[in-house]
């Protein structure tokens, strides 16, 4: 397999992978962001604490989990916490540098709904709901975003706001009593994007290999901003696609009660 | 002072129709033999307590055993969207559910509150989130000291609340191992606790000091039931069954194969059919 041979998903999840640091306490949503925080902890970021809402401080899955709390979590992890524990001491006591997050509708401004499609009461869809994301979203010092690129995930208007963002931009997080950062990174298949120092707005800044700007507007709900120069992300390195295909095939296999 | 009972008794005597229940556990330790056990003796008008309703929940509603659900994150965990639930919210099928949805944070909490002997919980919480707009049970309140504003939901007190642990001593004091969650919380804000656990033992002498331990006095029932978190799973004993979890996405997508599904998995099994699902699972101990 040559080194250009990757997926745009593959591309997304090495690319949300470089954002973390050793020095991160990262609390991980489910999905993709639990695949890039696994990713960082494999390759450059070792000593990286990543901690799920189950209450596992310090977790080193072999594998994914399937779930928040599944029991790989707990047997890896440095130590293991009640789920009010988690939220009170080390969520809303500010020990949390990044939150990192997936949405099923996201706005410009970074807003998440995972709660509905169509009105609340009578809902076309009925989404799992918030969970852990409302207050990792206030009370993390700043929030990452990763999803797929898509016009039904990434609309003009989003149905509910289930985590606040930056509301309808500029300082609107302020207004609302919030002094943490919130979204400050989104990286998509596609891109990776920043919030604009004044408006907030989500602006692409660095395009993936191969990717032209159409392709970023025609997956995106939203007349997008791009920066006036646009990096190209680098392409994922041999070791972390190797990591990443290697993590994921453990994954599967032990998913399947192989 | 904590029964032992046959878990058929201890379901009988603890739960009523109309109870506010809640059948707790975080993806570890689902007490999914009691609740199949509450589905065989047909309660009805429930309100059922989760932060993390998951399949056993899916199959209460959609058995039509619950008028209202109290909850903060409705879905199969890495798989998708509870399919009974969605029918139930979205088609009034088999019956209409009410809903009071909250946060994590804001369960926990609240939780907490209960087991304190707290009125109400407050924390900060829900900033910019709607579901304040749509929860009336979601208020706020100005810190005394600082006049900061902060969230405040209801105590959560059930009527009775499940769980399922490790294991019991021969006096009914209960260990409760891993991801611990939040059901110590559960059962001390609930006035009726019941426990499923794997086994039974004679003593908790010579174990840590700081175990997560419910005492005897905490627990009104206690029954044995090996394998009774199945498909989740119990630290120490035997793992998750993820594949019945993503085999679960099906059964519930069709109203038919789900009833069928139930009838053969729950209306007609038993208690003691949990430990011969976990047989496969089991860890080297």
């Amino acid at each position: 397999m040559s080194k250009s041979d990757f997926t745009p998903n593959e591309m997304m999840t090495v690319a949300a992978s470089r954002a973390l640091k050793s020095e991160d306490v990262c609390f991980v949503g489910i999905g993709a962001p639990s695949a890039a925080c696994n990713i960082a902890r494999l390759t450059h970021a070792p000593d990286i604490t990543l901690i799920y809402e189950s209450g596992t401080i310090g977790t080193a899955p072999d594998v994914l989990p399937l779930s928040i709390g599944d029991g790989e979590l707990c047997d890896t992890a440095l130590t293991t916490v009640p789920v009010p524990e988690m939220f009170r001491y080390w969520l809303q006591g500010g020990r949390i540098t990044i939150g990192f997050l997936g949405a099923a509708q996201l706005d410009r401004f970074g807003n998440i709904n995972t709660t509905v499609v169509g009105d609340y009461d009578h809902p076309k869809v009925r989404l799992p709901g918030g969970g852990g994301a409302p207050e990792i979203a206030s009370s993390s010092q700043e929030v990452y975003i990763t999803l797929a690129q898509s016009k039904r995930s990434m609309v003009e208007k989003i149905d509910f706001y289930t985590s606040f963002g930056h509301g309808e931009g500029g300082d609107h997080r302020q207004r609302l009593g919030i002094d943490t950062k919130g979204p400050t990174l989104l990286i998509t298949d596609l891109a990776i994007w920043k919030p604009d120092p004044a408006t907030r707005e989500f602006t692409v800044v660095s395009l993936h290999p191969g990717v032209t700007r159409e392709m970023v507007q025609e997956t995106c709900g939203w007349t997008v901003k791009f920066a006036e120069t646009l990096e190209e992300t680098p392409p994922p390195s041999e070791l972390e696609l190797a990591t990443l295909r290697d993590l994921k095939a453990r994954t599967e296999a032990a998913h399947k009660g192989a | 002072m904590a029964r032992f009972l046959p878990l058929s008794e201890a379901v009988a005597e603890n739960l009523n129709d109309g109870d506010t229940v809640a059948f707790e556990g975080f993806t570890h330790l689902i007490p999914t033999a009691a609740a199949h056990e509450a589905i065989r003796q047909e309660f009805a008008d429930l309100t059922l307590i989760r932060m993390t309703p998951d399949v056993v929940y899916d199959q209460m509603i959609g058995m039509g055993m619950a008028k209202k659900l109290v909850f903060s994150y409705a879905g199969n965990p890495g798989v998708g969207l509870l399919r009974r639930l969605r029918d139930a919210v979205e088609n009034g099928f088999p019956r209409s559910v009410e809903i009071e949805e909250h946060s994590h944070a804001a369960m926990a909490n609240a939780y907490e509150a209960g087991a304190a002997g707290l009125p109400c919980a407050i924390f900060r919480g829900y900033r910019g989130a709607e579901l304040a707009k749509v929860n009336p049970n979601i208020k706020s309140i100005a810190c005394p000291f600082t006049g900061e504003e902060l969230a405040a939901v209801p105590a959560l007190r059930p009527d009775v609340s499940f769980i399922h642990a490790q294991k019991a001593d021969l006096q009914g004091n209960v260990l409760i191992e891993g991801i611990v969650g939040v059901q110590k919380e559960a059962a001390l804000a609930a006035r009726r606790a019941v426990v499923t656990v794997e086994e039974l033992v004679d003593d908790f002498d010579d174990l840590h000091p700081n175990l997560c331990i419910l005492p005897h006095w905490t627990v009104t029932a206690i029954a044995v039931v090996p394998g009774g978190a199945h498909p989740s799973y119990t630290h120490g004993y035997y793992a998750r069954d993820n594949a019945e979890y993503l085999e679960w996405d099906k059964i519930a997508a069709d109203r038919e194969v789900f009833r069928a599904w139930m009838d053969e998995n729950v209306l007609q099994a038993a208690p003691d059919d949990f430990a011969k699902r976990v047989e496969k699972l089991r860890l080297a101990r």
